[in-house]
């Protein structure tokens, strides 16, 4: 598996390993206590490294190229899946897979930005960056959630809203607005979970959720650390700073109280064990889906509204 | 993403008058097709060069005298105003810059919004000021948005809103990001009241602005040549790596795609919004 620039001490660790074993095959000699030597001090390294993550190095992991998607993760939580395709509008957008499933004696509506896992499925995916019409199929979905009364589960792990001509010609502005309007209005419950990359107005387009939960190593800002560093910083080298100055990580945006709370991955990265990030996602939809079937359907609408109506930090001092 | 464009900008001055080096700021050289002019013209002309029609960027104290009736203009939540509550540092403290930008405009924010009449139509109404930090948004421009539509959803009185924003406020983080869903929201409720939201997207309009409550409005109006955007030209340059098409994401092409009801000229726009306001409301009990 890729192994991230700060990694660099386990890399050398695992070289180690690697000759070992290669040796003790060849020369035939039994080298498995200096192996597990070896391995139990990389356990060790990993843990001081995963322990210390600065902010840019969580970007780097919930950009990781083999950090568990939306689709597999559906796969993975849910017990059936059947996916559904297009806007009924313009066309299908592979950077947004969504479908109707079903996990135990509930039904629901699941979508998600889909990245790819190597650079032929990434072209595929636009890199998980949708265009209008990918948030237009999200919303064609959402309105059916609404209507047959299913809950809307959504996966967030967009760069951001695709950048480009055609997006901009179908509206992609009108696009995100018109589902951030939207998803006020329904009666169902909607939690949203960040798995990777929470990018902008991209990742809020399918997130105006009654709940938010962020995957530990999960980030979520309104412009890229990229972004912000070229603009603010005029050095987009400084991105560092500005992955920190911005307050991306979970512990962060649950600090701020946007997130209501963070579900923590394997040692090393949620790209070591998928089975366990979907399960652990898992057992949180299922307990909050019983918390909401409590909840009428304008009671669901009003907490919604009401966690969004108090975001904001400012003063108001009486006159 | 989208304030990329006003930092582009912001070196070349675009939209802004360019002033000639002579006491008094008498002369005025229209940035569009430079002719030398007499600013007390082109304040007569609400600010529309008289040669060439292109529309300067207004203050919200223009806009209100341009468009409201003499006087009716009442502001409201005056005292509302931003904090650095991340102690956001780039090149300088967020702190410092709010100061700067309240000292340069004797404003606390980058919106105005109150009550006020058009041609004796009570209307809520908010007007950004692009001056303002690139009329960019943060909790408090998001929160006086919010307010007025809220006011409008209990007294029902149309609301008309003025953009002029470079997107979302960097020095807010993710609470910036969530202004964007916070006054969409409110405007479902609007929705609901079945109460009119007219949006009136000025030079520029984009980012976080126009991907919330700027594109939402029942009906759309954009002044002529305003650039109106997600992605910003220069992000999608870098993007596709190639030029961009002339008059590319300008009122113009915007209302060839259908995403604005009509391009209009200040100097008619009072007329068109009354006309629009009469029309759309349904005719209820004053309260």
């Amino acid at each position: 598996m890729k192994l991230l620039p700060f990694e660099k001490p386990l890399a050398e660790l695992y070289d180690k390993i690697a000759q070992l074993r290669k040796l003790s095959i060849e020369g035939n000699i039994d080298l498995s206590s200096e192996i597990e030597k070896i391995e139990s001090r990389a356990e060790q390294v990993r843990k001081e490294i995963y322990t210390n993550l600065t902010p840019n190095q969580i970007v780097q992991v919930a950009r990781h190229p083999h950090r568990p998607d939306t689709a597999s993760l559906i796969r993975l939580i849910f017990d059936t899946f059947v996916e559904l395709h297009g806007d009924r509008l313009f066309g299908d957008d592979p950077a947004i897979v969504g479908g109707i499933a079903t996990l135990g004696k509930f039904r629901v509506v699941v979508m998600g930005h889909q990245k790819g896992h190597d650079t032929k499925e990434n072209i595929h995916r636009n890199f998980g960056m949708p265009n209008p019409e990918g948030y237009r199929k999200a919303l064609r979905l959402m309105e059916m959630a609404d209507r047959f009364r299913m809950p809307i589960i959504t996966f967030i792990d967009t760069p951001g809203a695709y950048p480009g001509i055609e997006a901009e010609e179908r509206g992609q502005a009108e696009a995100i607005a018109r589902n951030l309007r939207e998803m006020a209005g329904f009666t169902v419950p909607i939690i949203s979970f960040v798995i990777g990359e929470g990018g902008s107005g991209g990742a809020l387009g399918i997130g105006v959720a009654n709940r938010l939960y962020m995957l530990q190593n999960a980030v979520y800002s309104v412009i890229s650390p990229e972004g912000c560093a070229s603009i603010l910083f005029r050095d987009s080298k400084k991105s560092d700073i500005a992955a920190d100055a911005m307050k991306i990580t979970a512990t962060e945006i649950m600090k701020l109280g946007i997130a209501d709370g963070i579900i923590q991955e394997p040692l090393g990265g949620g790209h070591h064990d998928w089975k366990m990030v979907a399960q652990r996602i898992q057992e949180t939809v299922q307990a909050e889906l019983l918390n909401f079937k409590s909840l009428s359907g304008n009671e669901i609408k009003a907490q919604r509204y009401a966690k969004f109506r108090a975001m904001g930090r400012f003063l108001e001092p009486l006159e | 993403m989208s304030i990329i464009d006003w930092f582009a900008k912001k070196e070349k001055s675009t939209g802004s008058s360019e002033r000639l080096n002579i006491p008094g700021d008498v002369w005025v050289k229209c940035t569009s097709c430079s002719e030398i002019l007499f600013q007390k013209d082109l304040e007569s002309n609400q600010k529309v060069c008289p040669k060439c029609g292109f529309h300067f960027r207004i203050s919200p104290e223009e806009r209100i005298r341009y468009t409201f009736d003499t006087n009716t203009f009442i502001e409201k939540d005056t005292t509302l105003g931003p904090t650095d509550f991340l102690r956001f540092f780039d090149t300088e403290s967020y702190a410092d810059r709010i100061r700067k930008a309240q000292s340069k405009s004797g404003k606390n924010d980058a919106v105005v919004s109150g009550t006020a009449s058009i041609n004796g139509l009570p209307v809520n109404t908010a007007i950004m000021n692009f001056a303002f930090m690139g009329g960019s948004m943060g909790s408090v421009v998001g929160e006086k948005i919010t307010r007025i539509i809220e006011r409008s959803v209990e007294d029902f009185k149309p609301v008309v809103v003025f953009t002029s924003s470079g997107g979302a406020r960097m020095q807010e983080g993710i609470m910036s990001l969530m202004q964007m869903a916070k006054t969409s929201a409110a405007l479902e409720r609007l929705t609901e009241q079945r109460v009119p939201y007219i949006s009136v997207l000025c030079d520029p309009t984009t980012g976080g602005t126009s991907a919330s409550f700027a594109i939402l409005g029942d009906i759309n109006i954009a002044e002529p040549g305003a650039l109106i955007s997600f992605a910003g030209p220069r992000v999608i340059e870098q993007t596709i790596r190639q030029k961009l098409p002339k008059g590319f994401q300008r009122s113009e092409f915007l209302l060839a795609h259908g995403m604005v009801d009509m391009v209009t000229d200040r100097r008619e726009l009072k007329t068109t919004l009354s006309t629009i306001l009469t029309t759309l409301s349904i005719p209820r009990e004053p309260i």
